[in-house]
């Protein structure tokens, strides 16, 4: 008889994949300014470090929010004793008014919608349990974040279609990808119970644009199935453009309050727009009172600390507070952006266009010996290894096509990116005048040959350049 | 549209364990507010050494302001999500645990794997130890909340392994047998057992007997040996706490990778609000798991960190379990002796934040019909939640489980007289009406015997 269950015998928590193993290269080998300048620079880590700043001075202009205190009296006591999974009622009204603020307040989230979760890692799941039976599908976009194979796969069972996402249209969302998944999850048998897309996305850092939108609810609205969005980066747009919610469409197409309306669920946190990972704060907001209902008590699993909702509702109900953030947290997100897509140009690597996000989606295929996943595997160890950069590869985030790579950008100082840059440059650089070496190493052989063949006759052109070693 | 675990409603939240606390939710008791409103007794809480903490806080203000040695740690918490946990946090930890064990046993922080509150715990542990279909043997009367935690979502069943007054609800062997075989005829794969150690709702402590059986009956069919400690730190009274990994030492069984401890913070330090549990286990593939899980259900590093820092204080941790050992005992006397002047008496407890309490001579009948119409009429007239023993699974009629460390010693001189009222109230009716056939009796002999008999009387013909 087995001893342990098959979750933990199969490798189905999806942590061997390379994104992960990067990681652990990292760890082993860690960058450090003063301690260690060779060490592995981590641009795998979809982190927010770039307002912590902000933050920090509001929690000395207000001690009572940590220091658990309300009107100068401690409240320790009813805090600790706190664990009702309905979430403290100020925590819920400051989280859905500062969802409505990312929105540009042109939705509202009613906090009785809300159920709060340990991060969204949590809430995902739970979703997951609460809308498919093991066995059952939900269709997804791809590229998407590595960690979904566990959060919605493990323990649930819940079975992922990919909808192919290909670089020719941007990998924008198209009627014909999400009908062929469909499909494909017909012909392995499996029944779809709904869409999950995650928007802005990772790893892209784009928008979901209206037309793809539309098209979602159009599709989930036929099919009869479910469309979870989850907007945890909802805050880190810092393009132009407004960020377009699911909520803002359903409004838009005057589809609140039906029943359509109750297949469409918003997953979100404070881990990437506050860059709060650690407080484990995540949220479900649901139509679905049932959904509503069962998240609620299956979230007994995985709350919030009581006295992490305390501090969080302090500093989000201070609108003051949250509208300069948001501003601010934007505006510096622009810049290191701008940062990384220059330093990548000037190392003649061009990424996908983007707006929002802590990364961008860079096009590194020209720097493959083959169009192949091998080849973007070896492409990866070298960057890993010899050029020290941790960043995701393309099939980590199941990409269809190789080439394509995951580099974040606010996880580190300007300097540290800067240097990033640099050693990615040299790199490259290396690597053409190998390629040219090579080349012409290998016409002077032609050359050769042909000499000696016809001796005297032709003389043999060659560049002088010699190889520079790493 | 949405899945099984949604529409049916095997979350077990219809139990009258939750009912009645909704109906305490409406109408709750209230000193000044509302004085007769219901009392919660259903609550396993430890309101008792609250004080302690506060004063701890007040000394170590930099602790709560995220400061240390007057640096802002708060970027570092903000952005630790390490599944492996706060190491510092771990340690302090272990160390508490040996603590509460005398240091009888020892604590590897590698072996831990942290998660948000025992609920969540106890659920991982399913995941790991059992598939779909598995079943795991639980002595009854066990904690409603099982049914929930153990089985909702991982699919994993619950056999009871029966316990009766008669013994003390001590676990047998034949019990567990019996439990084994009665798993096998409903075709369920056992996977192991599942002990509370202290015992909720029985508020005793495992012996060591009874934990060598377990151990021998349980190393014997290669199953898992889950010990859920949370209660460990709660045990006031002789006999000592023996936790199973000190039986398992003394078996040369210390090692043995089916031994798992599942421990938390929210009985002993009366913190439940900030969600802090482990699983403790010896077997790496177990820990590895469990630690992966644990992304479901992280502690907030806000949290490991105060609790590092609070639980690294020795002097601290030493007078703390000193202490709430001490108001426990006293608040448990206090209840018992207030039952036992109602004429109630309750399962001699050594731990725990409640008392298992015999109501059997207060049932119409020995049925849970009638234990029902007592609790509802408990709840309702006398204004007491308390939590009935067929919530918890009990085999026999008439107990319930009541809690005494969530309330200010006011609080419970008023459930105490409600008690005393209502059993009063209820004796009178009964002794009025035997009053009324000794009457007539008598009336008939002393009209038989005329002159001859003194009607003795009690004066309990006034109306209530």
């Amino acid at each position: 008889m087995k001893q342990l269950s098959t979750k933990v015998t199969s490798n189905a928590h999806g942590q061997d994949s390379s994104y992960f193993l990067g990681w652990e290269e990292y760890e082993k080998n860690p960058y450090d300014e003063i301690k260690n300048p060779n060490g592995i620079i981590q641009m795998g880590l979809a982190e927010n470090q770039l307002c912590f700043d902000l933050i920090e001075t509001w929690l000395a202009k207000n001690p009572d929010a940590a220091g658990l205190k309300k009107d100068g009296q401690s409240i320790f006591k009813e805090l600790a004793l706190f664990q009702d999974y309905h979430g403290l009622p100020e925590f819920k009204k400051a989280l859905a008014e500062f969802m409505e603020e990312i929105r540009g307040n042109r939705v509202t989230f009613d906090p009785r919608k809300i159920v709060l979760a340990a991060g969204s890692t949590s809430a995902n799941e739970t979703l997951m349990f609460c809308l498919a039976e093991p066995g059952e599908a939900f269709l997804l976009p791809t590229p998407y974040y590595p960690g979904f194979d566990r959060d919605l796969k493990w323990r649930t069972g819940a079975e992922i279609v990919p909808i192919h996402c290909s670089s020719s249209n941007g990998f924008q969302i198209t009627e014909s990808a999400l009908q062929q998944a469909y499909q494909q999850a017909q012909k392995l048998d499996l029944n779809v119970k709904g869409i999950l897309v995650t928007n802005p996305s990772n790893p892209l850092g784009t928008m979901l644009t209206r037309r793809e939108l539309n098209l979602l609810v159009d599709f989930i609205t036929s099919k009869n199935i479910h469309l979870i969005s989850d907007e945890i980066y909802s805050g880190t747009v810092f393009g132009f453009e407004q960020f377009v919610s699911v909520m803002d469409v359903l409004k838009d197409k005057k589809l609140e309050n039906t029943e359509v309306s109750k297949r469409v669920h918003v997953v979100y946190s404070l881990s990437k727009d506050l860059g709060l990972p650690g407080f484990r704060v995540g949220a479900i907001y649901s139509n679905d009172e049932m959904v509503v209902s069962a998240a609620t008590k299956m979230s007994s699993f995985g709350l919030v600390s009581s006295q992490t909702q305390y501090l969080l509702s302090a500093l989000l109900s201070d609108k003051k507070f949250t509208g300069t953030y948001l501003n601010e947290n934007k505006k510096r997100l622009k810049i290191r952006q701008r940062q990384l897509v220059s330093g990548l140009e000037a190392a003649g690597v061009t990424c996908l266009k983007s707006n929002a996000g802590l990364f961008c989606w860079v096009d590194m295929r020209h720097l493959l010996d083959t169009n192949t996943f091998e080849a973007e595997l070896e492409l990866w160890k070298k960057i890993v290894y010899e050029v020290k950069l941790n960043i995701s590869p393309g099939s980590s985030c199941h990409c269809t096509e190789p080439g394509w790579f995951r580099v974040c950008f606010a996880n580190m100082s300007e300097e540290t990116l800067d240097l990033a840059m640099k050693r990615l440059k040299e790199y490259v650089e290396s690597t053409d005048s190998n390629r040219l070496i090579s080349k012409s190493s290998h016409e002077r052989i032609k050359s050769l040959r042909k000499r000696t063949v016809s001796n005297w006759v032709f003389r043999v052109s060659w560049t002088d350049r010699v190889p520079d070693e790493r | 549209m949405l899945s099984s675990k949604v529409i049916n409603e095997s979350h077990g939240q219809d139990s009258s364990y939750f009912l009645g606390w909704q109906e305490y939710e409406k109408n709750p008791f209230h000193e000044t507010l509302n004085p007769s409103g219901i009392v919660q007794m259903g609550l396993a809480e430890n309101q008792l050494s609250f004080d302690l903490i506060e004063s701890w806080l007040d000394d170590h203000p930099e602790v709560l302001g995220l400061k240390k040695n007057e640096e802002s740690v708060f970027k570092h918490l903000a952005l630790f999500q390490d599944y492996h946990g706060l190491p510092a946090f771990k340690d302090a930890m272990a160390k508490f645990m040996e603590k509460i064990r005398g240091s009888k046993v020892k604590f590897n922080a590698n072996k831990m794997v942290l998660t948000a509150g025992s609920t969540s715990a106890n659920e991982t542990l399913m995941f790991c130890l059992a598939n779909p279909g598995d079943a795991f043997l639980i002595p009854a009367p066990y904690y409603p909340g099982f049914d929930r935690d153990l089985k909702w979502r991982t699919g994993v069943e619950i056999v009871p392994i029966h316990c009766v007054s008669s013994n003390g609800y001590k676990i047998t062997k034949e019990a567990l047998e019996d439990a084994y075989e009665r798993a096998h005829k409903l075709n369920l794969n056992v996977k192991g057992v599942l002990i509370t150690n202290p015992s909720n709702p029985l508020g005793t402590s495992t012996t060591r007997g009874e934990l060598d059986l377990l151990l021998t009956f349980t190393s014997a069919k290669k199953i898992h040996m889950v010990s859920d400690e949370i209660y460990s730190g709660t045990v006031f009274d002789s006999p000592e706490f023996t936790s199973v990994l000190e039986v398992a030492k003394d078996k040369n069984m210390d090692l043995d990778e089916k031994i798992h401890v599942v421990y938390s913070l929210s009985k002993d330090l009366g913190l439940p609000g900030f969600r802090v549990g482990l699983i403790y286990s010896n077997n790496e593939k177990v820990v590895s798991a469990a630690t992966k899980m644990s992304s479901f259900g992280l502690i907030s590093s806000q949290t490991q960190h105060l609790l590092a820092n609070l639980l690294s204080d020795e002097r601290f941790t030493t007078k703390y379990l000193e202490v709430n050992r001490k108001r426990l005992r006293e608040r448990r006397d206090r209840l018992v002796s207030g039952l036992k002047k109602a004429g109630i008496g309750c399962l001699k407890s050594n731990g725990g934040l409640f008392c298992w309490v015999d109501l059997r001579h207060l049932l119409k009948s020995n049925t849970f019909e009638a234990e029902h119409s007592l609790w509802t009429k408990i709840v309702c007239e006398v204004g007491l939640n308390i939590s009935p023993g067929s919530s918890c699974h009990s085999d026999e009629p008439g107990w319930f489980r009541v809690c005494f460390a969530n309330m200010s010693d006011q609080t419970l001189g008023v459930a105490m007289d409600r008690v005393h009222g209502f059993v009063e109230a209820m004796v009178m009716n009964t002794n009025h009406g035997k009053q009324k056939r000794t009457m007539w009796d008598s009336r008939r002999r002393s009209l038989i015997n005329k002159w001859v008999s003194k009607l003795s009387s009690v004066q309990c013909e006034s109306e209530r």
